[in-house]
């Protein structure tokens, strides 16, 4: 990438940055600037991302370049690497925050004081943890990312929220400790926390350090699968997601998918088969802690109460996928995995989105904030008469919401003809041997997946009838507006599409699984990087953040 | 010194441990406090410990970085306090809130037993 072309690659990050900034400059009354800014703010963010997907898809010759906002040279320098599994993250993260916004507009992000902020800062934190080379700027990122979603858990107050928050904080609190432990430990095993660098000096690593080193991953690992839900340490889920208001748990659903990015990332990188005395570090235990997550998942989906608990669950079922393929380790199932996840992502946030409005029937459950603590801030969403004129009624809001729940729950489910069970076919086709009889892994990856899809369709087929399908009063529709239903549409529209062309999306996939199954690549992307003007010398460069 | 570090920070780390188990709100941000702490000298022991060596070069001519503490860890350190610093303040905001909303300062937000 040449030109102004290259500084793209800052853009997701500081784009929502500066917005967020710029909207806390103004009071809170002024809510048609607040989200002017903010939607075009998102619409850029996903033209970006698409621009940066198409840098690095199959047709153009760089499968990976780097951008070094200090123009240090590397490994020194704060790296920013688009290759193809980021720009594929960034898209999602990017249609994601576009629908969610949509929706939120319609009241949700009035009823308490810079949700908006919040919402910007928890995708510039996202977007930064995708885009980030470095391991220490990865836990900058990661603190932005679970700082603004600590205020967007706690947006619309109510007991039950800050009760979670509580519990959220905490679990992410004793995290990230262990991240910083993991952090300097790698350190002081081998004296970098560059990414591309620590892959390089891995193979040379001196015996004394490589238990110290092992140890640093394990640590490190078990931070991120905190954040990517693994059974067991994904317990905190569901339950937070469920009480978090809809638009912050649709968002939320990138979340744990960034802790899942970070595995395959640093796993294919650091511990792939050429990595001596690491190739294939840990890989069993993500396939046997996968395959209990999707377990868990679908055991807390049936047994959900209410549809947010199970759609938390969902969120759950779909990383745990990731993790097994990630374990069981061949190239086509774990092409398949990144390509249900994308699917998944997706329609998991739509799902919140979905419940919120199916629930508006029974405002005794969504209305958790009957009590304020801070009443000078915080108003009832539902209560305000302010928030009721905004914008027309959708007609047939049901029938809309039938036809939504429906694609979602397939998707989710991996059943035909949507994106979800393209992806699980290609990882039970990954999973089956080429010639002999099945392994007992794959035996079990099959089975459970199976179980999974006929588990969560029948928890999806429970609420569908208990909301849609029985026949209540007729008194009391919900009542949806555009901007809302714009915002859910969105979200439908990117499922269908990714359905349509899954062809582009597998062979997209398989061709982001062989390009992190060759980490030398991505090293030499990184390390051969020159700095701009071919201006070297570190005393003659700009002064880079220090972190 | 080594010693004097090691048993520091271990106190620091089982105490904190100890203390986010607690039931009481309080006691559990104490508890994350001390884990910064714990945390923080741990980072800073990463660098290896010296003495009478200074984090930064002086200029001009090549130096021997032996005689230099590493600054990384340092840098590190003090990214870590501040975010830290933030954590456990958002932390207080909700503790108060929780004690707000539930009129008790139990995790739970009720007293066992109720």
């Amino acid at each position: 990438m040449t030109g102004w072309s290259a500084h793209l690659a800052v853009m997701p990050v500081a784009l929502p940055m500066l917005a967020a900034a710029f909207l806390l400059l103004f009071n809170e009354d002024r809510r048609r600037l607040k989200a002017i800014v903010t939607i075009a703010t998102v619409a850029a963010l996903v033209v970006v991302s698409a621009l940066l997907l198409q840098s690095v898809s199959a047709g153009s010759a760089v499968p990976a370049w780097v951008y070094v906002p200090g123009n240090w040279p590397t490994p020194f320098a704060i790296t920013l690497v688009v290759d193809r599994l980021s720009a594929m993250m960034l898209v999602l993260s990017s249609i994601l925050s576009l629908g969610t916004l949509l929706f939120s507009l319609a009241r949700w992000a009035w009823a308490g004081p810079r949700f908006l902020a919040f919402f910007l800062l928890l995708v510039a934190g996202v977007n930064g943890a995708l885009l980030t080379g470095d391991l220490f700027n990865l836990f900058v990122f990661f603190e932005v990312m679970l700082a603004a979603s600590y205020g967007l858990l706690l947006h619309g107050s109510g007991e039950k929220r800050v009760r979670m928050g509580l519990a959220y904080v905490a679990v992410n609190l004793t995290a990230s400790m262990l991240f910083l432990i993991g952090v300097s430990l790698v350190y002081g095993a081998t004296g970098t926390l560059n990414m591309a660098d620590l892959a390089r000096r891995l193979s040379d690593l001196p015996p004394e350090n490589q238990t110290l080193f092992a140890v640093a991953s394990a640590v490190l690992g078990t931070a991120f699968l905190v954040k990517a839900s693994m059974w067991p340490l994904g317990f905190w889920l569901p339950r937070t997601y469920a009480a978090a208001s809809a638009p912050a748990a649709a968002v939320f659903a990138i979340l744990s998918k960034v802790g899942v990015y970070v595995v395959l990332r640093l796993s294919l990188l650091l511990f792939g088969t050429d990595a001596g005395a690491f190739a294939g570090f840990g890989a069993d235990w993500l396939f046997v802690g996968g395959i209990l997550t999707v377990l868990f998942g679908t055991a807390g989906a049936m047994a959900a109460r209410n549809l947010p608990y199970a759609a938390g669950c969902c969120v759950m079922i779909s990383s745990g996928t990731v993790l097994a393929a990630l374990g069981f380790g061949t190239d086509a199932a774990l092409g398949g995995a990144l390509f249900y996840m994308a699917g998944s992502i997706l329609a998991g946030g739509a799902l919140f989105l979905l419940a919120e409005i199916l629930e508006r029937e029974a405002p005794e459950a969504a209305l958790a904030a009957d009590a304020r603590v801070f009443a000078d801030e915080y108003e009832d969403p539902f209560g305000s008469t302010t928030v009721e004129e905004n914008g027309p009624v959708i007609p047939a809001a049901i029938a809309l919401a039938s036809a939504g729940f429906l694609i979602c729950g397939l998707l989710l489910a991996g059943i035909p003809p949507f994106a979800g069970f393209i992806g699980k076919l290609t990882i039970f086709l990954g999973a089956l041997p080429r010639e002999g009889s099945l392994s007992g892994a794959a035996w079990t990856l099959i089975a459970v997946l199976t179980l999974s899809s006929f588990g969560v369709l029948m928890t999806l087929l429970r609420f569908g009838v208990a909301y849609l399908w029985t026949p209540g009063d007729g008194t009391k529709l919900p009542v949806v507006r555009i901007v809302e239903f714009s915002g859910i549409a969105t979200l439908l529209l990117a499922c269908i599409l990714l359905t349509l062309w899954s062809e582009k999306g597998l062979a997209y996939a398989d061709g982001a699984v062989s390009w992190l199954r060759d980490p030398g690549a991505y090293v030499r992307a990184v390390m051969e990087h020159q700095p701009w003007h071919g201006d070297a010398s570190p005393g003659n460069a700009p002064q880079g953040d220090t972190p | 010194m080594e010693l004097m570090l090691a048993i520091g920070i271990g106190v620091f780390a089982g105490s904190a441990v100890w203390l986010t188990l607690r039931p009481r709100t309080f006691q559990v941000i104490a508890g994350f406090s001390l884990f910064g702490y714990a945390v923080n000298l741990f980072i800073f022991s990463m660098g290896r410990l010296k003495t009478d060596a200074p984090p930064l070069l002086e200029g001009g001519g090549p130096v021997d970085p032996s005689t230099y503490a590493d600054p990384v860890p340092q840098a590190l350190v003090l990214t870590a306090i501040v975010i830290g610093f933030a954590l456990t303040a958002l932390f207080l905001v909700i503790l108060l809130a929780l004690r707000g909303f539930s009129g008790s300062d139990h995790v739970d937000g009720r007293e066992p037993g109720e």
